[in-house]
């Protein structure tokens, strides 16, 4: 059933509504959220959200419980290919938990927030943005990770990154949700802007071992791929210092040892390389920029540290 | 006067982003002011412009006191001022979400660590601020409460008002918030427009600035006495929703005082031009701040009031 859960007029005879599809069967009181779309610039969950629509509908007597999907929780900005909310010029992942007296992105930001509340799991997908690739990972604050880490390893992700607490993180939907008890996994994969077909699959058959995992779906599933968690390990940070082209030699998933090259930032006008681009530390490529055109300052990669053992490998 | 290039950063293709000190006076570093860190911030380069052409004056009058050192960094990011955006040129990032800033981060956080490097261990810190919202408002003094603030200084730049700012957690990256946590005093001035110049209130905010100096012994020169400042909590000023979507019109003015039922604007239906909604205040008092923009959202914020 297709629900509006927030709405606001705009001014020139248009309503901002934002809805959702409720999935429901069976007596079982389990409810997951799917949400994605925070960010007008980030489409890979706009596939998986049909996906999971999909193959819940076409095989709706293993479901017992309801499944929420909300695949556009900022829909102007997916319309207008703007990563924020047009007009306001504001990272909708900043105003949660909003306020029913605020502004418009505040009253729309709680009336997402109670509708989501009482969720037994969500799952926020995003898609890293233009610049950035991303290897399918879950992001979790470290404050959160014994309760969330066995749910994210359900999801077929090959990393889960729990990472230290920021306090301007503190305005995102996750925070705001996990801070109220409900359980909230933040999905990154893939690049803003575009889909890619193998990380909506893997995610989905994640969503799907998860459903399972939690005693709402009964249906057929594959087994998930056991991913490699950060706790006790670096992420390395690789960034341009020099402004030009940046071309990469090295591939999601490359081990590599510190030192070892990379990538280059090319001068196109003087045709001339700018910077050999080399892995600060021994690791695992996670993180690749898809974007060429680069400052002083850019993210091209990130590593995570190889641990003690080291030899692990993602799958490709 | 001596101008310094603090930050450099190297394009692509275009010539490098120079962030430019205007130095005054030699000495202990006593006070520095920032204009525009974002590129639609037109109003506060231009305060700063007016203040660098007043304190090349003074100095050559010997009008800065001995051993006080006065910094003026009249824009950060011109780059996106330039090309007509806001925030960062490409990846839309905004600087004053970026301090302290670090060096060996993305681009934003280099540009604010090279300003914030050169800004610290000033006793005074003042940013000539913008509001997120499309509008007018009052020239006022903003303090951020940080638990080590003194609210009194306000009074020294003798505007009108002074509010007091409790932080969210976005105003943590903030170069105010940052500034007082390093230990300088740091103030936002407010000088009514953004993207385009309101000389009058330049001319407030700037004889404030030079008001604050004189007050503080920066400056010999005298400057007149300003208000008496009202200092207000934030928490004291009202905010007033659209509850319509339309054509919106004002029929208040900045700095005007209005009673509780007063009607303060109104929204038209944008193709009937029937009045929609009649817009009342809900508190008497001053108002501080009226939405500016010909086309309204529902539940858009359209005044403020300062409340009685």
């Amino acid at each position: 059933m297709i629900k509006t859960i927030a709405q606001a007029a705009l001014a020139v005879n248009e309503k901002l509504k934002i809805r959702k599809n409720s999935i429901r069967n069976g007596s079982g009181k389990t409810r997951l959220s799917i949400v994605t779309g925070i960010h007008g610039d980030e489409l890979e969950g706009q596939y998986l959200a049909y996906l999971i629509g999909s193959r819940i509908q076409e095989n709706i007597e293993f479901l017992d419980g309801t499944v929420d999907i909300y695949p556009a929780l900022n829909p102007l900005g997916i319309d207008s290919i703007t990563r924020g909310i047009p007009l306001f010029d504001l990272d909708m992942n900043r105003v949660f938990p909003g306020s029913k007296e605020g502004t418009m992105p505040e009253t729309i930001a709680a009336a997402i927030i109670d509708d989501l509340h009482g969720s037994d799991i969500c799952i926020d997908v995003h898609s890293s943005n233009i610049f950035l690739k991303e290897i399918p990972q879950t992001r979790i604050n470290v404050s959160t990770a014994e309760t969330l880490i066995p749910y994210a390893k359900m999801l077929n992700v090959d990393f889960i990154w729990v990472h230290e607490s920021a306090t301007v993180l503190e305005s995102t939907l996750a925070h705001t949700l996990n801070s109220m008890g409900t359980k909230t996994l933040v999905v990154e994969m893939g690049v803003g802007m575009r889909i890619t077909k193998e990380y909506c699959f893997q995610l989905l058959d994640g969503v799907f071992n998860l459903m399972k995992n939690i005693g709402m779906w009964s249906g057929q599933t594959v087994s998930v791929r056991e991913p490699i968690v950060s706790l006790n390990r670096s992420v390395g940070f690789v960034n341009s210092d020099a402004a030009g082209i940046f071309v990469p030699c090295a591939e999601f998933g490359d081990h590599v040892k510190k030192g070892q090259l990379i990538g280059q930032v090319l001068d196109p006008l003087t045709g001339k390389a700018a910077a050999d681009i080399k892995a600060v530390c021994d690791g695992m490529i996670f993180t690749l920029r898809e974007y060429p055109v680069v400052y002083g300052g850019s993210l091209l990669a990130r590593i995570l540290q190889a641990d003690e053992n080291g030899g692990e490998k993602f799958e490709k | 006067m001596t101008k310094e290039i603090i930050y450099t950063l190297k394009s692509p293709y275009r010539e490098n982003l120079d962030v430019t000190a205007f130095r005054f006076g030699k000495g202990e570093k006593a006070a520095a002011v920032v204009g525009a860190l974002r590129g639609n911030e037109i109003q506060q380069m231009y305060v700063c412009s007016q203040l660098i052409r007043e304190l090349k004056k003074l100095e050559e009058k010997g009008q800065i006191s001995p051993d006080k050192e006065i910094t003026v960094i009249p824009c950060v990011n011109y780059y996106s001022m330039n090309i007509g955006k806001r925030f960062w040129t490409m990846d839309n990032t905004d600087i004053n979400r970026m301090f302290p800033g670090y060096d060996m981060g993305e681009t934003t956080q280099r540009i604010a660590d090279g300003v914030f490097s050169d800004l610290q261990g000033y006793e005074y810190g003042i940013q000539l601020a913008s509001f997120y919202q499309p509008g007018n408002f009052l020239a006022h003094v903003k303090m951020m409460e940080t638990g080590f603030t003194d609210k009194e200084l306000m009074k020294l730049f003798g505007m009108e008002y002074g509010i007091v700012r409790n932080p969210r957690p976005y105003d943590t990256t903030t170069l105010n918030y940052n500034w007082q946590i390093w230990e300088t005093k740091a103030f936002s001035v407010y000088a009514s427009a953004t993207d385009s110049i309101d000389v009058k209130s330049a001319e407030t905010a700037l004889e404030a600035i030079l008001r604050f100096l004189y007050n503080t012994g920066i400056i010999t020169k005298k400057v007149r006495s300003g208000y008496q400042t009202e200092i207000i909590p934030e928490a004291n000023i009202a905010q007033i929703h659209s509850d319509a979507a339309g054509i919106f019109v004002s029929t208040a003015e900045i700095g005007g005082i209005v009673n509780e039922n007063d009607i303060i604007g109104k929204i038209t239906d944008p193709f009937d031009g029937e009045t929609i909604s009649l817009i009342r205040t809900n508190f008497s008092g001053i108002v501080y701040f009226e939405y500016n923009s010909p086309l309204i959202n529902e539940n858009t914020v359209c005044f403020k009031i300062i409340r009685e």
